[in-house]
This record gives C-alpha cells, structure tokens and sequence, in this order.
C-alpha cells in the first residue's frame, strides 16, 4: 500500500523533464517573438530614421539579454536530460532524433550564441549594417531552433519514415518524411505563433503600464495644479527643448530640480512616444495574428485528432464515441467511471470543429483499450480549457483594441490598458497549458504507439532521481527567480529618449555591453535629456 | 565487432564523427574553459573593478563557448546514442551537478552587473565564481569516472550512483579546475593590462606549476587503471609511438615558462604566447587520453563502431556538419577578431 503511494522513479523522472521543460520553454517562448521585434524594430529604425524605434530598440534588448541568458542555460540542461533520464528512449531513438537536435545545435545555436554578442556590443563596432545583419541572423536562429526541435518533438508524436529493427531500436529511411512527419507543420505554426502572441503580450503589457502610470502621474500634477498654482510649475527649472521624434516640444523640468524624475515622465505633452509605440504595435499584433493563431489551432487540433485520436478524446472529455458529438464547454471527466459528469455542453459543435462535419465521427475513449489512454485525463482537459479560454480573451483584446484605435483613442483608455497589463503574462500560460495538453495527451507513450513511457528511462536509482529533482526545484526557483525579478525591474524602467547609449567610463555589463548605469533606475546618466 | 570486418561508409563514419566529437569536446575545454578559469580566479581578485574588467574579456564570446558543450553532449545522442545512453546514466549526479553550477553561472554573468547593492553583487559574484568551480570540478570528475571505465550489462549502464566517486575521478577534478584556472589567468595576461595583468602574471606562474603537478600525477597513475592502458603506453613497440606526447608536453612546459618569464604586458602576439601554450599543453594532455581510449567510446565494452548511430543518421548529419562547422569557425573567429585588444575599466574594448 505505501508502495503505491510513494512516486517512483519514473514518475519523478517524468516529472524532472516536465518541470525542467516547461522552466525553459517561458524563456524561448518570449524570446523567439522578441528577437523578431527588435530585427522589426531596427528595420523600421534604419529604415525612417526615427529614433523612437532605436530607443524602443535598445530598451527590448536589455531585457532581451537577460531572457535569452536563462533560456540559453535551461536550454542546456534539457540536451542532457535526454540521456541522464531516458536513457533507453535515446539508445532506441537518438538515430531519428538526434540528428534532428544536432542540426538544431548547428544551425541554431551556434548561430544565436555567435552573434548575440555582437547584437549587445557591437554597434559601435561594427556598423549600422552589420549590426542589423547580427540581430536578423539571431532572429533567424530562434526560427531555426524551433523548426529543429519541433520536428524531433512531432516525431515523438507521429513517428515517420522509418524502420524499427530487431532489437527495438528506430533507424532512419527517408528524412524527409521524418523531418515533415504528419504533426510537425501544425506543431510549427501553432507554437511558433504562439510565442509571437506571447511578446506581443508582454510588450503590450508594458508599454501599457507605462502609459498608464503616466496617464496617472499627469493626472496628478494637473490636481497639484489646481490646489497650487505656485507649487506644480516650480516654474524657473523647466527647460524646453527640441522634442523627439519629430512631435510637438516636449517640456521637461531640468535634471537635478525637485521632482525632476517624476516630472520628466508626466509632463510630456502627449504619452510616451515609446510605450505607445510598443503598445500600438502589440495591439496590430493581437488584433491580427490571435484570430490566426485560432485558425492554427483549429487546424492542429484536426491533425490530432487523425493522428492521436485518444489525446483529442481527453482534451474534449468525449467517452462514448458519437456523430455529431457536443463540445462539453465544462465538466468532470471521470476516467474511473468512463464518462463526463456535470457536463454544460454545446450540441454538435466538435464533430463540427475536429471532422469540419455537422455529425461527423468522433472517436470516444471507450473505443481506445484502456491501456493507451492519457494517464491523467482531467490534466489534459482542464490545460485545453485553460489554452482557449486565454486565446479567446487575446482575440477579445486585440479587438477591442481595434476599436479604440478606429475610435482613436487607443493609449487614453484606462480600461483598455488595465486589460492590457492583466493579459500581460496570458500568453506565457497559455503556451504552457498547450504544452501540457499535448505532452500529458501524449501519454503513455514517449513515441506515440510505439514505446512507452514506462520503458523509456534510465537505470538510474530512485535517490539520485529524488536528488537531482529536488537540486533543479530550488536551484531553478533561486536563479530563474531572482532572473525574473530582475526582469520586472528593467519592466518597471520607463522607457527613454537615448535608451542605454553608452557614456565613457562606465563598466560595461555582460554579454557586454550597456552601461551599469543605464539599468538601474534613477542612476544619473540616463535623466539627462537627450541632446 | 570487429571494425576490420566493416567497410566503406560503416567503418569510417563512426571514425570520422568520434574526430569531430572529440574536436567540439576539446573546442568547449579550451573556450569555456578559460571562462570558467575566469570564475575560477575570482577569489584571487580583490578588486571589484578587476573583477569586471575581468568578466567583460569573456562577455561578448562567453555564450558561443558554452554552445560547444551542446554539440559534444547532444551530438553524441545524434551519433553514437549509445555511448549517449549508457554514459549520462552512469556520470549523472557529476552531469546534473554540472548543469546545475552552469546555470548559476550563466545567469550571474547577467546579473553581476544588474545587482542594486553591495550584497548584491558579493552573492552574484559568489554564484558566478562557485558556479564556475563546481561546474570545472564536476567536469573533470566525470573525464576521471570515465577513462576508469564504465559498468554495462547489455546496452544499459549497470552500476549504482556512486560509481563515479573514487580518489582518482577527485584528482581529475582538481586537475581540471587547475588547467582552467590556467587558462583564465593566460587569457587575462593576453586580453588585460596594468595591475590586473600583473596578478595575471602572478596566478599564471602558480596555476601552471599545479596544472604541472597534476598532468605529471595523473600520467602516472593512467596506464594502471585500465590493462589496455597499460599495454599501450608501457609496452614495446607502443612505447615508440606513444612516447612522443610526454616529450612534447616537457617542451611545452619548458616554452611556456621561458614565454612567462618574458611577458611585457605591452600588448600584440606577444602577450598571447602563455595562453596559446597553455592551450597546446591542453591540446597535448587530450592527444593522450586519446591515445589512451582509443578506439573505445564506453571503455571498456563499446568501440566506436558498436555505439555507432546508423550509417544513414550519420551521413545526414555529417552533410550538415561539413558545411557548417567550418561557417561555424569563420564566424566565431570573426566574433573573437571583432572583440580583439586589450580590454580596460575605462573604455571597455580599446
């Protein structure tokens, strides 16, 4: 009996990967999207000369830096997972797989790793050109290390051009098939434009808490104002000066006077031409690609259910199979007793959405053997839940942000960049939760129908597993923790004119490059207004 | 198997990926490892200041070093997943110790200079200089647990969990952090100036004479751990073609010491010889492992030939390695040019 209550090795091995796994993807899941917009935003620099675009440039970098730093080490990790807890699956596997993740390590990582360094440091040493040339190719890294692993994932759930030997093991015979396996392009753009909605989240929610805060803080030293004449204008210290961006003069108090910080951001005269420009164009973004990503989705979900007909089952919490089969909005999907119980349930609409059918076939898991049944039914179904319900409030705000940009009062809205902010961490859980419905979805299997999970993983003995468990949880949640508390610091940054030009003297900070000063809040260099 | 028996693409493929392994293998040891040396220093540097100019030598390149530790590891699955397999499990609390201090590592690179105080600052340096030393003293334990051979029973790992642990996977260990703390304090000597390069000076002397003592060790103890050791270093006519690599490494020494003592700090090729030095005693140290282990990849029950991934993974990946390893070289070589000259607390790069 305390046998069956205690975890096992292989659960604690599973759960190893999944905790290590879904530490790592938050970072890529940010940074693929980011990359992209700071090759878009240096594009739109070199190519209008507008300096808004290189200061919203340079603020996305700093924090670029740090992301991709713990995205590159969680990264590392995962490359030795493989064989340190599944060892028998990398034996049986690694000849289909592992090409796959060495050219993922080839064309990718080389290549991110190789540049970033001149992307943080290196415009001052190499030229505008060259510059833009290292960010486009540290873009175009992210893609390629998506492409590779996706594939290497997809395989794993619908396994492809190959040929299973005596002894258990997969070897390759046509790599195109298993580069192209029938999951692997919905897997594709389904993530990938997942992890564009996720910066775009991010981006939207911080040029949205600028724009608010400021909003704010104008507001109130307008009723400063009207109490005390005298007081708000503290008159003799403002200074004018050449307004940027082309935009009307822009009033400043000058540094060094009473409230000089507090005033630089809350007496512009219109909002932050920064955090609108980041708001704005996550905005285009949501109201554009969510409705995308649902298509994506939706397409995604077909090939699933073709392929993987007992994941699609858990994720819709369908037992008996039926034509014209309802989608159970909620329910309990009780695996015991092989049924949904309490279900508030839409007739029709999954034949509709999974066979583009009004009654077509949908295959429940009372006609899949038990013992291929995902092992945790209600994980899969609530992640599901939990995946759309977010993407249709992404949808939801990228038109109502659509609306107030025709009705033109896109970043005067305080509504609107509340939701914004409250969104922000939206797409971080949605593609988390979309992992785990596909991953948990996959079980029992590691190749889906093919090898179970149960025989996939290393020799290794219950302490060391409990061990190396219990290092990464409080290794993971110390260094990733103090990362991401330091990312909301350089969040809270408000984004300036000038953001993070190097001034002589100043250390430079690693992976080179801005100065010390520039990163913490208030340090003197950056309150000089831009010349 | 006998790999006599197999031909064409069967027999060199495995011969021509376990060369480009152990070339990415020894690319991660000379690059990280003079990053990690780097962390490995830390407590011999007093000053905040050396400290950061210190950290900037290594910051624009420290993130393509590391990726080479992702082609040996990964590219092992891709290639020889059976070494792959039986290997990780069997050096996995020295692996997962090592992934765990690179991740302190890693991110402290980041935040050493983001800390908002003192204490900051002392913990990220801490982490970043502790990282560094588990991560070096955990490599070079698994090098040790490894050339003593490794426990197989069918294509798995049969030993326990402890396995890696002996006095000479520990001595392994010391002698990793010493060579790379070598090759930290060289690279400093190359890429600093002033007082910094002054107690660059200082550590290199003290750090080559341990990596010294520990090659001279571990030599002696090598040819007893394994009989085929034994048989190829220490029989005749072996003996011939083995003994060029111990004579090599006292003319190294020799030169490097001669180089030391004639360092001038004033900058060019000249203050580069320590570390190139450095390197081919690095370059030297590995040829005789090599010469060691050969032809085996789990010594002592896979060859090369038995771990080896089929020739059709192999080939389809060798056709991309070919390509790009060379672009790979070209554009990490114009990073590092790009990087070039001595670096300073004024200016950053001059």
């Amino acid at each position: 009996m305390i046998d069956a209550l205690l975890p096992s090795a292989l659960d604690l091995a599973r759960f190893q990967f999944a905790f290590t796994v879904v530490w790592h993807f938050l970072f890529p899941a940010f940074t693929i999207g980011l990359a992209s917009y700071l090759a878009v935003l240096e594009g739109l620099w070199l190519w209008t000369g507008k300096a808004v675009y290189l200061d919203t440039f340079r603020y996305w970098l700093k924090i670029f830096a740090v992301a991709f730093a713990m995205g590159v080490v969680s990264g590392i990790v995962m490359s030795y997972q493989f064989g340190t807890n599944w060892a028998v699956l990398s034996d049986k596997a690694g000849a289909v797989i592992g090409p796959l993740m060495g050219y993922e390590v080839l064309t990718a990582f080389f290549l991110e790793a190789g540049f970033l360094g001149v992307m943080l440091f290196g415009m001052d040493r190499v030229g505008k050109g060259l510059h833009m040339l290292a960010t486009a190719l540290v873009a175009t890294g992210t893609f390629f290390s998506a492409f590779w692993i996706l594939s290497a994932n997809s395989w794993l759930h619908t396994p492809a051009g190959y040929a299973l030997l005596p002894d258990g093991r997969f070897v390759p015979e046509d790599w195109w098939a298993v580069i192209f396996n029938p999951s692997f392009p919905y897997r594709l753009a389904h993530t990938v434009t997942g992890a564009y909605l996720t910066t775009a989240l991010i981006v939207g929610a911080v040029g949205a808490w600028h724009l608010l805060r400021e909003r704010q803080g104008r507001l109130a030293v307008r009723d400063a104002g009207m109490e005390s004449a005298s007081s708000a204008r503290r008159g003799a210290a403002f200074t004018s000066e050449d307004a940027v961006d082309g935009e009307a003069a822009a009033v400043r108090p000058a540094p060094g006077s009473a409230g000089a910080e507090r005033g630089a951001e809350a007496s512009e005269t219109g909002p932050n031409p920064r955090a609108r420009l980041m708001f704005s164009m996550a905005m285009w973004m949501l109201l554009i690609v969510a409705p995308i990503q649902a298509v994506l989705g939706d397409l995604h979900g077909g090939n699933t259910h073709e392929h993987q007909p007992a994941k699609v089952a858990a994720m819709e919490g369908h037992f008996p199979t039926e034509r014209g089969a309802p989608a159970i909005l909620f329910g309990l999907p009780d695996a015991a007793a092989g049924e949904t119980r309490m279900q508030v349930a839409i007739p029709n609409l999954a034949s509709l959405y999974l066979t583009h059918d009004w009654n077509g076939e949908v295959r429940g898991l009372n006609d899949i053997p038990r013992d291929q049944w995902p092992t945790n039914i209600p994980l899969v179904f609530w992640s599901f839940r939990v995946m759309v319900g977010l993407g249709l409030l992404m949808i939801t705000l990228g038109v109502a942000g659509g609306v107030m940009r025709w009705r033109g009062r896109l970043d005067s809205t305080p509504w609107l960049l509340r939701a914004a902010i409250a969104m922000g961490p939206a797409g971080l859980v949605a593609v988390t939760a979309g992992w785990i419905v596909t991953e948990a979805g996959r079980q029992p299997f590691t190749i889906y129908g093919m090898l179970r999970t149960a025989d996939s993983a290393s020799p290794v003995a219950l302490p060391a597993v409990a061990t190396s468990l219990a290092a990464f949880v409080v290794v993971y949640f110390v260094v990733f923790g103090a990362g991401i508390w330091y990312l909301f610091k350089l969040f809270q940054q408000t984004p300036r004119p000038q953001e993070g030009a190097p001034p002589q003297g100043q250390p430079i900070r690693t992976a080179g490059i801005t100065p010390i000063s520039s990163s913490k809040p208030g340090a003197a260099p950056e309150l000089q207004p831009a010349e | 198997m006998d790999p006599m028996l197999l031909t064409g693409w069967a027999f060199w493929l495995p011969l021509i990926w376990a060369v480009l392994i152990a070339l990415a293998v020894f690319l991660y040891v000379c690059m990280d490892g003079f990053d990690l040396g780097i962390g490995i220093l830390f407590p011999f540097l007093p000053e905040k200041a050396e400290r950061d100019v210190a950290v900037n030598t290594v910051a624009p390149v420290w993130d393509g070093n590391e990726t080479w530790l992702v082609l040996g590891g990964g590219g092992l699955l891709a290639v020889f997943p059976l070494a792959y397999a039986v290997v990780l499990p069997a050096l996995y609390m020295p692996l997962i110790l090592m992934l765990l201090a690179l991740v302190f590592r890693g991110v402290a690179f980041e935040m050493r200079f983001r800390a908002e105080n003192g204490t900051q600052q002392l913990w990220w340096d801490r982490a970043f200089s502790w990282g560094s030393m588990v991560a070096a003293f955990t490599q070079g334990i698994a090098l040790g647990a490894f050339v003593q051979g490794i426990e197989v029973s069918g294509r798995s790992y049969a030993g326990g969990w402890w396995d890696w642990l002996s006095p000479f996977s520990v001595l392994t260990g010391g002698a990793l952090m010493a060579g790379y703390a070598l090759l930290g304090a060289c690279w400093l000597l190359w890429k600093t100036e002033g007082p910094l390069h002054a107690r660059a000076a200082t550590l290199a002397w003290r750090f080559a004479l341990a990596t010294v003592a520990a090659i001279a060790l571990v030599s002696a103890i090598m040819p007893f751990l394994q009989p085929a050791f034994a048989a190829r270093w220490l029989t005749f006519p072996n003996l011939l073609f083995a003994a060029p690599v111990p004579v090599l490494v006292a003319f190294l020494i020799w030169r490097f010491f001669h180089a030391l003592a004639e360092d001038t700090g004033h900058g060019g090729m000249v203050d580069a010889r320590p570390f190139l030095l450095a390197l081919g005693l690095f370059a030297l140290s590995y040829a005789g492992l090599g010469v060691s282990m050969w032809p085996m990849i789990v010594p002592p029950a896979f060859s090369i030939w038995e771990a080896a991934a089929p020739p059709a993974s192999q080939g389809f990946l060798l056709v991309g390695a070919a390509v790009l390893i060379p672009v790979i070289l070209a554009y990490t070589g114009y990073v590092y040019w790009l990087f070039r000259g001595k670096v300073t607390h004024e200016s950053g790069y001059h």
